[in-house]
């Protein structure tokens, strides 16, 4: 558990400077038994990018990675209100939209795992056609619906809790259960580990590299449903728009490799709670518009810097010396950023 | 003879790691044209006491004097620029560029900030001839050998003005030409006046060229000897700490077996091994012996469908059937253990215990998860049996050194109680008392009715453990020879060396 000190530290300061210029932040109440409040809004917005991140860790961890996710869950919110503006139940727009995002995903992963194209070059693909499937399924337009049903997905709430929250714990806890009770994350793994070594030791990776491609599409799904339903709308060009990078963002802030092997979901969750706070505090403590995105890469270049090991060993080192205070540091920050 | 003055002494070393004392007062001294070997079995600190020498680690106790003057190098850079040098095992290079550029990487020379090739491939030309090559130095590294590749590797390490030339295991993956060549090479430096400090686990091989040797065990020094004063019994009996039972014949009376479990017909792939006839029976030891690149690998692969096989057929226990893939090996109870673990053994970033069930998780897949009890209990067992250590199982297993890698790669193999066990190498690289281990577990697993297939480069070991012989040459299966009295490793050299056309 201590490569998940770091995570934590960065997500409590993030959420202690918000205090500092909205004294409520920390504060909840029960509105019309709803809860309200700054940290319920964090989860609220933070679970399309929570679920698109855990399928996009289980994708890394078998040493791949998915651009595809913003186009399918442009494509599944497209489909659903698609179908729910031609009078289709909302149970059966949700279960075609879902469908659709899993042939999707499986796609992808036949490319990777059963034709050998690189994972970069075979999720590209469909992220690109995928913009222009989802237009085609919305003919262009906006498709704007009205069905309290589906609004519940994204905007509703159950037990007190925004709905879409419960379906992230829901999803977060299947996947800890396949992946960690049964064995699919060891297989998962060692795939990622080392490929040739798993195939000689018997495991079935075509079928698991598909697998995780198609449930990664299938959160990916859900996380369409959600942006959807929130605004009651289908944009095929803006819906997910840039997710598949936040996500892999979130990953990596949660310690898993970009190479393959080692995966860890709650690191994953803690990194998309990191992302989704930021751009709150973005927000809450007033940085001009045209200074977010600087913004934003300045505290991801900082986070990072803080997670790796060697460069944390450089500062210090540095300082044990008493030497001028760090100016590559510095630097260092300036460049990536 | 007068001693010459040492060119660098370690006194009194120690280094301590969380929970173990890896050295403890050791000293090593080298003196100028001289190669001196560094002995001792996995985990006696060889590796441990290089890495203090070469700055990897800082010595917690003791004094390293280099020329007179006492070091403490922060880096291995810094002992490089002292004259310390350092050829690893594993060849670091970087195959993909040209032999100048792998020589010279990192201190190109340069003219007005730019890199002057025509030079470095002059420097590189004058530097390879200093070791007797001649080879393209602008070719990339990955059109030559191993062999040359490690030379290269050399030739870069003693551009820096070398006065002590570290050699850490160099030849475990060269034949015996390649050995030879690099042997000349290190003479050749010798006589420049370098001492060479140099690991291996070839017995033979320090024996040919080495002038004294240092002995570890458990992190301790155990005496410095002239090499020529030393017998290798009581080598061995040092390193190991006991004197080794003579292993002389690990099978007893010759067995008649009537059961054959794999009979392959034929069986070949274009470009790899020749078409091939092999018949292993159950309980039996067959030996594979030839060169390095001779086609041993080649079938092992084949039978385990590593590989798939162009022409022929296979049958196992009579049926007739294909194995195409590894797993459909492992449905039939064939096990391989591959000679590269790195690459195609172990999965580095898991643990001992995850890599041990594996296969065993594999052949259930992934929904019925081997339950944590059981796992405990076999990876238990197995870290007893074969003496894994660490004997922790939530060890990551790049953290091991390479026998007990080997040693995990093997449990994993055995848990699932194969019928036919391919043992590719088991034992290159591992030290004498794992060894044994290995080479007597290999026995009492053919006497409880496992069939084993053995490859090994030393024909001694082939000769002891197997009950027959196949012969390889030039990718061709050329003979088969019962291991009766009659046989000697001089009569497998000579079938090696004839092609079986005479015997």
């Amino acid at each position: 558990m201590r490569r998940l000190l770091w995570p934590v530290v960065v997500l409590v300061l993030l959420l202690v400077l918000n205090v500092f210029f909205t004294p409520s932040f920390f504060s909840i109440e029960v509105k019309d038994g709803h809860l309200y409040g700054s940290l319920i809004d964090i989860l609220r917005f933070g679970a399309p990018l929570i679920l698109v991140s855990l399928g996009m860790t289980l994708v890394i961890a078998t040493g791949g990675i998915d651009l595809s996710v913003g186009s399918v869950v442009a494509i599944a919110g497209a489909l659903a209100c698609l179908q729910i503006s031609q009078d289709a139940s909302v149970f059966t727009a949700v279960v075609l939209a879902l469908g659709l995002s899993v042939v999707l995903g499986a796609w992808n992963g036949f490319l990777v795992a059963a034709v050998g194209i690189q994972p970069i070059i075979a999720t590209l693909i469909l992220m690109v056609a995928g913009r222009g499937l989802a237009q085609l399924i919305t003919d262009g337009q906006i498709i704007t619906i009205n069905s309290p049903e589906y609004k519940l997905i994204g905007g509703g709430y159950w037990l007190t809790l925004p709905f879409s929250v419960i379906l992230v714990i829901i999803v977060l806890g299947i996947t800890a259960f396949l992946t960690r009770r049964l064995a699919l994350g060891m297989l998962i793994e060692s795939v990622g580990g080392n490929a040739e070594a798993s195939r000689l030791a018997g495991i079935r990776s075509r079928g698991i590299i598909i697998m995780v491609y198609a449930f990664a599409a299938l959160c990916a799904g859900v996380a369409g449903l959600m942006i959807s339903s929130n605004v009651s709308s289908a944009d095929g060009n803006n819906a997910g728009l840039w997710i598949e990078l936040d996500a892999i963002l979130a990953v990596v802030i949660g310690g898993t490799s970009l190479s393959g092997g080692r995966f860890s979901l709650s690191g994953t969750v803690l990194g998309a709670l990191i992302i989704q706070t930021l751009t709150t505090t973005i927000y809450s403590i007033g940085v001009p518009p045209e200074t977010t995105l600087l913004f934003k890469a300045l505290v991801v270049t900082a986070v990072c810097l803080i997670q790796s090991p060697s460069f944390r060993a450089k500062v210090f080192r540095r300082r044990g010396r008493t030497a001028p205070p760090s100016p590559a540091a510095e630097e260092k920050v300036r460049v990536t950023a | 003879m007068a001693v010459p003055a040492p060119v660098l002494t370690m006194s009194g070393i120690g280094k301590q790691f969380p929970g173990v004392k890896a050295l403890d007062g050791v000293d090593l001294r080298l003196l100028p044209g001289e190669v001196h070997a560094l002995m001792g079995e996995n985990g006696a600190g060889k590796s441990t006491l290089i890495k203090v020498l070469t700055g990897v680690y800082p010595a917690d106790a003791g004094t390293i004097e280099l020329g007179g003057a006492t070091v403490a190098f922060g880096s291995p850079l810094e002992a490089q620029q002292a004259g310390i040098s350092t050829v690893y095992q594993e060849v670091n290079l970087c195959t993909n560029l040209s032999v100048a550029e792998n020589i010279f990487i990192g201190r190109e020379p340069r003219r007005f900030g730019r890199i002057d090739w025509k030079r470095m491939r002059a420097r590189a030309n004058e530097l390879l001839s200093r070791l007797e090559l001649s080879l393209d130095v602008s070719a990339p590294l990955s059109t030559y050998s191993l062999a040359i590749q490690q030379m290269v590797a050399i030739a870069r390490a003693i551009d820096v003005d070398a006065r002590v030339l570290i050699l850490d295991e160099p030849t475990s993956s060269l034949d015996a030409d390649e050995v030879e060549q690099l042997f000349r090479v290190m003479r050749r430096l010798k006589e420049e006046g370098i001492a060479i400090l140099f690991v291996s686990h070839f017995l033979d091989q320090i024996y040919e060229i080495s002038d004294r040797m240092t002995i570890l065990r458990n992190g301790r020094l155990v005496g410095e000897y002239l090499t020529k004063e030393l017998p290798q019994v009581e080598l061995v009996a040092k390193m190991i700490g006991q004197e080794l039972a003579a292993l002389e014949r690990l099978h007893g009376e010759a067995k008649v077996f009537a059961r054959p479990l794999i009979e392959a017909r034929e069986l070949g792939r274009a470009g790899a091994i020749e078409p091939f006839s092999l018949t292993i029976h159950e309980g039996e030891v067959v030996g594979l012996a030839g060169l390095l690149g001779s086609g041993r690998t080649e079938i092992a692969r084949l039978l385990f469908g590593a590989d798939h096989a162009g022409t022929g057929e296979i049958a196992v226990s009579g049926s007739q059937t294909s194995l195409r893939t590894p797993r459909a090996a492992m449905t039939h109870k064939i096990a391989f253990c591959s000679e590269n673990r790195k690459a195609d053994g172990l999965v580095p970033d898991l643990t001992v215990r995850e890599n041990i069930i594996l296969a065993l998780q594999a052949t259930r897949g992934w929904t019925r998860p081997v339950p944590r009890e059981q796992q405990d209990e076999l990876v238990g067992k197995y870290i007893k049996a074969l003496r894994i250590s660490p004997p922790n199982p939530e060890h990551l297993v790049r953290n091991l050194s390479g026998g007990n890698q080997q040693k995990v790669l093997l449990a994993r193999w055995l848990i699932l109680e194969p019928r036919l066990l391919i043992l590719d190498e088991p034992t290159r690289g591992i030290d004498v008392g794992a060894k044994t281990e290995i080479q007597r577990l290999v026995a009492e697993l053919s006497d409880g009715g496992m069939a084993v297939l053995f490859i090994s480069a030393e024909l001694e070991e082939v000769l002891r453990l197997s009950h027959k012989v196949e012969v390889l040459r030039d990718r061709r299966l050329v003979a088969e020879l019962p291991n009766d009295d009659s046989l000697t490793t001089d009569v497998l050299m000579e079938t090696i060396a004839s092609g079986g056309r005479t015997s």
